[in-house]
């Protein structure tokens, strides 16, 4: 059961993060991301990841996806404006990113051994475990996480001015 | 939950972030809009982060869970500071075409 429903995620994350790439127009390319971080995120749950599920779904889908819709928005991009590659350059990058695939798979050929726990409880991924380990194990990453938001703000709103005088 | 681990072996989790992953790379090499380019760069990271809670689920271990959320931490960073230069390079060539980012090169 579980396996079929791995299966379909994956198929239609996929699919649509294809379309993503192939959409000519930018609109639509978010709004096929969007159900990608979407579908992804019916992964996690299926992984027992319920926190990052929903943290996923806040973060992606609702804050950086709607930023991307905004700018597109504002710089008024459409179909008529998207710029295009040459015909060379796409076959050369199926070709590169093919390869890459392929060395990829390949380095995996032998599969992968993971020893499972006795003691799993698949209760790792739950608001309460995951909320001890950052707040002990992870206070200094998390306080320097702080620090870093604070500085993209800084940097983003210092970027956007428009007569900027140092 | 655990009747999941036990269904679904850990190299499907593998062999499918490895496909979104690509895709990613495939999205960054064709396509010449600046916003897209960074959305594939965001589906990169996305792989990344669906392969760290898989490990993380199966070895039954925090860890891989919280260092994906501070991946989603520096994305949101990235994406907002990129997305402020990306304006203020619309704003200057009226365009974001990277193939006109070259000025560099001379």
């Amino acid at each position: 059961m579980a396996q079929y429903i791995f299966l379909t995620l994956a198929a239609l994350s996929i699919l649509t993060a294809l379309g993503m790439v192939f959409s000519k127009n930018p609109v639509h390319s978010v709004l096929y991301l969007i159900l990608t971080f979407f579908v992804i995120a019916g992964q996690y749950i299926l992984l027992n990841a319920q926190f990052l599920a929903v943290v996923h779904i806040i973060v992606y889908a609702g804050a950086i996806m709607v930023l991307f819709l905004f700018v597109l928005m504002l710089l008024n991009l459409s179909k008529e404006t998207e710029p295009q590659k040459s015909t060379t350059w796409k076959i050369s990058a199926c070709i590169a990113a093919g390869m890459l695939l392929v060395t990829m798979v390949g380095a995996l050929r032998g599969g992968i051994q993971v020893n499972i726990p006795e003691n799993a409880s698949g209760k790792v991924g739950l608001v309460e475990n995951l909320g001890m380990v950052l707040f002990t194990d992870f206070v200094v990453p998390f306080e320097i996480a702080g620090i870093l938001f604070l500085a993209a703000m800084v940097g983003a709103v210092l970027v956007g001015k428009r007569d900027l005088q140092v | 939950m655990l009747e999941t681990i036990r269904s679904i072996p850990i190299d499907y989790y593998v062999y499918y972030a490895t496909v979104l992953f690509v895709i990613g790379v495939f999205g960054v090499l064709i396509r010449r809009n600046a916003i897209i380019v960074l959305m594939c760069i965001e589906l990169m990271l996305n792989a990344v982060n669906l392969l760290l809670a898989a490990f993380s689920t199966y070895l039954s271990d925090a860890q891989g869970q919280i260092m994906v959320f501070f991946i989603m931490v520096v994305a949101a960073a990235e994406a907002a500071v990129g997305l402020g230069i990306l304006v203020m390079i619309y704003r200057n060539t009226k365009s974001t075409d990277i193939s006109l980012l070259d000025k560099l090169r001379n």
